[in-house]
């Protein structure tokens, strides 16, 4: 004879562990860190080596020089880039009593990266057990995204880039996290690869109700053939924002930051 | 996670926690009818998961320190990442024994300052007059400071 169990939703007796209430605190925190900022603006592709950081550090500067206030989260934890990008100096993170003063580059752009607390030459690795690590490490790096988003002083922002590491997982974690889906700026190389790996993420992040911007074609010009940024813009019925030539001027950022700014 | 005495029909109500080595995170769960007890037993892959959601076990009555996961589980941070100015006033007059000392200079630079401020926070939330490693490992244990 079966024992008649009930559902962990009928058992509604007061829990001192709290844990749906401590996850919520956690979402509430990231909501109240961000009512500051106006737009969170995911830099994603779906595929490695297109230039998303390249293109997230070009856009972050050409903003600040615009006059809007940028922010760059680099949530590439284990490809950090933005710091050197940004030409950021090495400094310690200062500590609050609920916060982490981010790094300021000479154009007031605020970033925070893990390649500002790790070790130089050293990968991203955390305590814990060797075995079944891969269990848990997807999970930490989903806590540090949360603790990028949550702990760190923006302070008011016009615009806080997210630049997202290939694939589509933090995309996802970030979805999660955010009190609403955020903007989504797609980069691209000309070649039908790249098209095909970034309309797989343009369409999970449609899926996930963010909003794209439009399609950025980096390394225009060069050894690579095709029309990837054309044939998604016609796909998925958004803009071509720039193509970006292997030796970009600072026109063609400002540019970028003008159609950014104008979406806002 | 609920407990369920079967038995009694009750949800059992959160007792204590422990962390009695290997890894092992304990939660004992006593049923408010019967007083029956039993314990959650993690294995550390478990444990390590617990841990990386932020959340603790039986409730937390510290504030969270920022960046507390990062800090607290990252292996290869940087000595020197932070400019800790996080022991303003906190447990002020709290005074450490001498073992007590020794056992927070082992501690990995990266994350010494918040493990610090966390004792220090403890020992002033109850009036504990001198950190002792007695004091480090009870606060451990109450806290859920399991990847620390």
């Amino acid at each position: 004879m079966s024992l008649n169990i009930r559902t962990y939703r009928d058992l509604t007796e007061a829990d001192r562990s709290g844990l749906v209430d401590q996850i919520v605190a956690q979402r509430r925190r990231v909501a109240d860190r961000l009512a500051s900022v106006r737009r969170v603006v995911a830099v994603l592709s779906g595929k490695g080596g297109v230039g998303k950081s390249f293109v997230t550090a070009g856009l972050a500067r050409a903003l600040a020089r615009s006059g809007r206030v940028a922010g760059v989260l680099d949530a590439d934890f284990n490809g950090p880039t933005i710091p050197a990008l940004l030409g950021l100096p090495v400094a310690r993170c200062t500590l609050h009593d609920d916060s982490i003063e981010p790094a300021v580059t000479s154009e007031g752009i605020r970033c925070f990266s893990m390649a500002l607390l790790l070790e130089d030459g050293r990968p991203l690795a955390f305590r814990g057990p060797d075995a079944e690590a891969f269990v848990w490490r997807g999970a930490l790096e989903a806590a540090a995204l949360r603790e990028f988003l949550a702990d760190v002083a923006w302070g008011a922002l016009d615009e806080l880039l997210v630049d997202l590491p290939p694939g589509v997982q933090r995309f996802q974690e970030l979805t999660e996290l955010l009190p609403a889906p955020p903007a989504v700026l797609a980069v691209t190389i000309p070649t039908p690869e790249s098209r095909d790996a970034v309309r797989r993420a343009l369409r999970g992040a449609i899926d996930r109700k963010a909003t794209p911007l439009g399609v950025v074609e980096n390394m225009v010009g060069g050894p690579f053939a095709g029309s990837a940024a054309d044939e998604l813009a016609a796909e998925f019925g958004i803009p071509v924002l720039a193509r970006i030539p292997w030796h970009p001027s600072a026109e063609i950022w400002t540019a970028l930051a003008v159609i950014i700014g104008v979406t806002s | 996670m609920k407990f369920l005495c079967v038995e009694c029909d009750r949800q059992m109500q959160f007792e204590e926690r422990q962390l009695p080595g290997d890894g092992t995170l304990a939660a004992a769960f006593r049923c408010p009818t019967c007083g029956r007890v039993v314990a959650l037993l993690t294995n550390p892959m478990e444990t390590q998961l617990v841990a990386s959601l932020g959340v603790k076990i039986g409730g937390t009555t510290l504030p969270p320190q920022p960046m507390e996961m990062v800090r607290g589980m990252v292996a290869t941070g940087k000595p020197d990442a932070f400019e800790d100015e996080g022991e303003r006033g906190a447990g002020s007059g709290t005074t450490w024994s001498v073992e007590a000392q020794e056992r927070l200079a082992r501690v990995p630079n990266f994350v010494r300052g918040m493990v610090k401020r966390i004792y220090l926070d403890y020992a002033k939330d109850r009036g504990i007059a001198e950190i002792t490693p007695a004091v480090m490992d009870t606060a451990r244990t109450e806290l859920g400071l399991e990847g620390m």
